[in-house]
């Protein structure tokens, strides 16, 4: 490491939204040849203090210096003018241009006629040097996930960056992909380039940076070397004093089966076919555990089984009752509950309060209703006391959720679903985005209604999520089961990981 | 200099009611400039039509006479808005009450005025539902787009209805004119204070009710409610989408149907073509000013209602076109839409060089 002025040094970053300091005086630096890993909750001001640096936000107080020297970026073209660019959870790529149409995308300096070959003979350069291979004559909406990450890397590399920001970059990565692009980041680091690493998962941090600073509450806790502390402090410096809460699954034999999905097809919204006959079914008193990377047909799964998406073929039971083509209603009032991964598109009305959207599942009961008319008393009263045992902090009932954080508008949702008695729960990535408390509590909520009897379907791309709640762990990839396990315990990460990319469970042969 | 748009978390209260009053002034003042192009005082033009509709009672008179066809299809389209089905039909609709009514007179005549005024607002608001609802089964059923055909449907309203007063139901009596006989005395409805004022009026304010009630406390209107905001989760909800478009566009319909009831029974008391100057058109920007509020339906129709009659005043002491008059409007409506943009982005302006 070098002695000189560091590539970045952000000194006495305030931000403030709302009157909320979203950072406040942040001190944050990154040298040339160094993965700096940005650690902390949801909420904790990274990805404000990153936006600060690439141009999208300005500062309410602080300085920017590059290699030394005061700037002021207006724009994020300023920034990547200086070398300093993003690759966004969402990679801001145009899906319909192919990869190195996406690579000029925002760059002027081309003159009027593109020379395709040699912009492309630069992108074979670049993956070959970084190991980021791509087809730069692919569109990108072909590509997967993790494909177009590289597209996105390989787009700041494309443009001389020389520090480059990547904000959870594993979250949409199997285990495997998450072992090349810390590869690429080693190969980043030789090079002399200056990565920022923003993660809240404690054992990347510490697999692959160098140096490590803690934010919390916009508040910088400190930066140590990577190397001198352990995955205790870590998480003790992320999250304050309190001690992170291990899951205690809990005694609940699992018992008979009372939902069947067999056979299942279903297209996907633009029509393609999503699930090729999948089939399987939830026991009362057991969480059944689905793993795989998002995309591959999760989501028109749980819909599929919540009957908001129509079965192609196959069939539905519950309860020896045949469900297949059945309306919402039917399996709401069977007390067949769903909750979504997209909270706010599908899940909740963000402009309507939290009678309202408490509402929203329940409205139609008996208990709910004056005739043709809501009753709004009896839906209040049953949300303040929801709003109460589930701890979701807001003003009022009246105001739009739109102003609850992410965390609060998951327990408003979980205690939405699983108020009264839920017999099957579907969960979509329920701890998605939550912090460790709000994470731990989620868990809980699930227990107990596993404890009570209900079957749940918990779909996670968190295996460690996965393997402490789950008694039987399913692997899905693109639309087919790949294995069952009856005890996960017995899976290793390797395996797990392998099952998510494709590979069967039955050709690891009879020793798996 | 450069311009940053960045979206805005929240906007503040006082754009409810601030930006259609700032949309409101720059239209007049764009209307200004289009008045002084015409070679007359912006000034003077104003003041005559602030006199011409709000001077006296009988400005003022006139000027609730056509703010009541416009509350009752700003209340129509209000309601489809809601849902975000785009209802552009309301004249259409409108025509066809009429029609309806008017058949009611000539197929069905009682002498009874309770039965009459009954089989009249039946049959109109029946055939202004069935008009809207057509094009929502189309919706419902096929995805056919709204706009397109509650907007075509008005033409062949219109054309309907000049076809019948041109031919099968002229006045023999007319000399020629297209107009159909006059309606029996117990086929009008009552004017009061010697004015055109008519009954229309008490269902213009009792829809604005109707309408707030509906919305805000019925489980129809929650789900109306819904599905305008989020159409995913009302699915999620298990609410019939489908059915709500076909049973929204003819209750819309139906409120149209009502107004055009009130304009051949109340005021005119025949059908005759051009009876219409646009209700319907002009009520999709009453719903817009109103943000979709019935109460503020009502005061904005008495606003557009003052507008027309200022028209009017306009083309008669100024000698201007009754274009003129629909210019206006049209920069209105122009200028609350634009003004919508602001309510969701802000602007930041930055200059290029050594600012902080």
């Amino acid at each position: 490491m070098t002695t000189a002025s560091p590539l970045v040094d952000l000194r006495g970053i305030t931000k403030t939204f709302l009157g909320v300091a979203a950072n406040d005086s942040v001190d944050f630096d990154v040298r040339a040849g160094e993965v700096h890993a940005l650690l902390g909750e949801n909420g904790a001001g990274k990805s404000t203090l990153m936006n600060v640096l690439c141009g999208l936000y300005r500062p309410d107080e602080g300085r920017i210096f590059l290699s030394g020297e005061e700037v002021h970026f207006r724009t994020p073209r300023d920034a990547i003018a200086a070398g300093i660019d993003m690759v966004h959870q969402h990679f801001m790529l145009i899906p319909v241009q192919t990869v190195w149409e996406n690579m000029i995308l925002g760059q002027e300096d081309f003159g009027f006629i593109l020379s395709k070959s040699a912009i492309c003979r630069r992108i074979d350069e670049l993956a070959g040097q970084y190991g980021l291979h791509v087809d730069p004559e692919a569109p990108v909406w072909q590509l997967s996930i993790g494909e177009q990450q590289r597209v996105a890397i390989l787009r700041m590399l494309f443009r001389e960056a020389r520090v480059l920001v990547l904000d959870e970059p594993t979250a949409v990565l199997t285990p495997q992909e998450a072992r090349q692009l810390f590869s690429t980041l080693r190969r980043m680091r030789e090079e002399g380039h200056g990565v920022i690493f923003i993660s809240h998962k404690l054992d990347e941090v510490a697999e692959i940076s160098d140096r490590v600073t803690i934010l919390r509450k916009g508040r910088k806790v400190g930066t140590v070397k990577t190397s001198g502390v352990g995955p205790e402090e870590l998480a003790e410096m992320m999250i304050g004093s309190r001690v992170v809460p291990a899951v205690n699954k809990r005694a609940g034999g699992a018992g008979e089966a009372v939902f069947q999905a067999r056979n299942i097809s279903v297209l996907n919204d633009k029509d393609l076919q999503a699930l090729h006959g999948l089939s399987l079914e939830l026991r009362r008193g057991e969480i059944l555990g689905l793993a795989g990377v998002d995309g591959n047909g999760q989501t028109e799964l749980c819909e599929a089984l919540v009957g908001l998406r129509p079965l192609v073929e196959g069939s539905l039971a519950f309860d020896g009752r045949e469900m297949t083509g059945a309306p919402v209603r039917d399996f709401l009032s069977r007390d067949v509950r769903y909750i979504p991964a997209d909270r706010r598109g599908t899940g909740l009305v963000p402009t309507m309060n939290l009678r309202e959207n408490y509402a929203l599942r329940h409205y139609w009961r008996d208990a709910f209703r004056k005739g043709p008319f809501m009753n709004w008393e009896a839906i209040a009263g049953q949300t303040g006391r929801i709003v109460e045992r589930f701890d979701v902090v807001t003003p009022s009932l009246g105001v739009p959720v739109r102003m609850l954080s992410g965390g609060n508008l998951q327990k408003l949702m979980l205690a939405r679903e699983l108020d009264g008695d839920p017999r099957v729960v579907i969960a979509m990535q329920p701890t998605w985005g939550l912090d460790v408390g709000a994470t731990a509590f989620v868990r809980e909520r699930l227990l107990d209604v596993r404890e009570k009897g209900a079957a749940i379907l918990l779909v996670s791309e968190d295996l460690e999520e996965l393997l402490a709640l789950s008694d039987r762990l399913a692997v899905i990839h693109k639309g087919r089961i790949m294995g069952l396990l009856d005890d996960p315990r017995l899976a290793t990460e390797e395996m797990l990981g392998l099952m998510m990319a494709g590979k069967p469970l039955a050709s690891f042969g009879e020793g798996a | 200099m450069r311009i940053r748009i960045e979206k805005r978390f929240d906007s503040p209260r006082w754009m409810d009611w601030g930006l259609p009053l700032i949309a409101l002034l720059l239209a007049f003042g764009a209307g200004a400039l289009l008045l002084a192009a015409l070679g007359v005082s912006p000034l003077k033009a104003y003041a005559e039509m602030i006199r011409g509709a709000l001077g006296d009672g009988y400005g003022l008179s006139e000027t609730v006479v056509k703010a009541i066809p416009l509350a009752l299809c700003g209340q129509a389209v209000a309601l489809a808005f809601t849902m975000l089905v785009w209802n552009i039909g309301a004249e259409g609709q409108l025509v066809v009450g009429a029609l309806a009514a008017t058949a009611a007179v000539r197929f069905l005549p009682s002498e009874n005025f309770l039965v009459m005024v009954t089989l009249m607002t039946a049959a109109s608001a029946l055939a202004g539902g069935l008009w809207g609802a057509l094009a929502g089964w189309l919706k419902a059923k096929w995805s056919v787009n709204e706009i397109i055909t509650t907007l075509m449907m008005n033409y062949i309203a219109i054309l309907g209805l000049e076809y019948l007063v041109y031919g099968p139901w002229r006045d023999p009596t007319s000399l020629g004119f297209p107009l159909t006989p006059i309606f029996h005395e117990v086929a009008r409805l009552p004017q009061f204070f010697g004015t055109r004022i008519h009954a229309g009026l008490f269902l213009a304010l009792l829809t604005a009710l109707l309408l707030r009630v509906v919305l805000r406390w019925s489980r129809w209107g929650y789900e109306i409610r819904v599905i305008g905001q989020n159409a995913r989760a009302a699915a999620y909800a298990g609410m019939a989408t489908s059915r709500h478009i076909v049973l929204v566009l003819f209750i819309s319909g139906a409120v149209a149907g009502l107004a055009g009831m009130g304009e051949v029974a109340g005021l005119q008391g025949r059908l005759q073509p051009g009876f219409s100057v646009g209700y319907g058109f002009t009520a999709i920007i009453v719903a817009w000013l109103a943000r979709l509020n019935p109460f503020a339906i009502l005061a904005v129709s008495f606003l557009m209602g003052a507008l027309l009659v200022g028209g009017d005043t306009l083309q008669v002491v100024m000698r201007l076109p009754l274009s003129s008059v629909q210019v206006l409007q049209g920069l209105i409506l122009f200028f609350v839409l634009g003004g919508e943009f602001f309510r969701n982005y802000r602007l930041h302006f930055l200059k290029r060089e050594g600012d902080a």
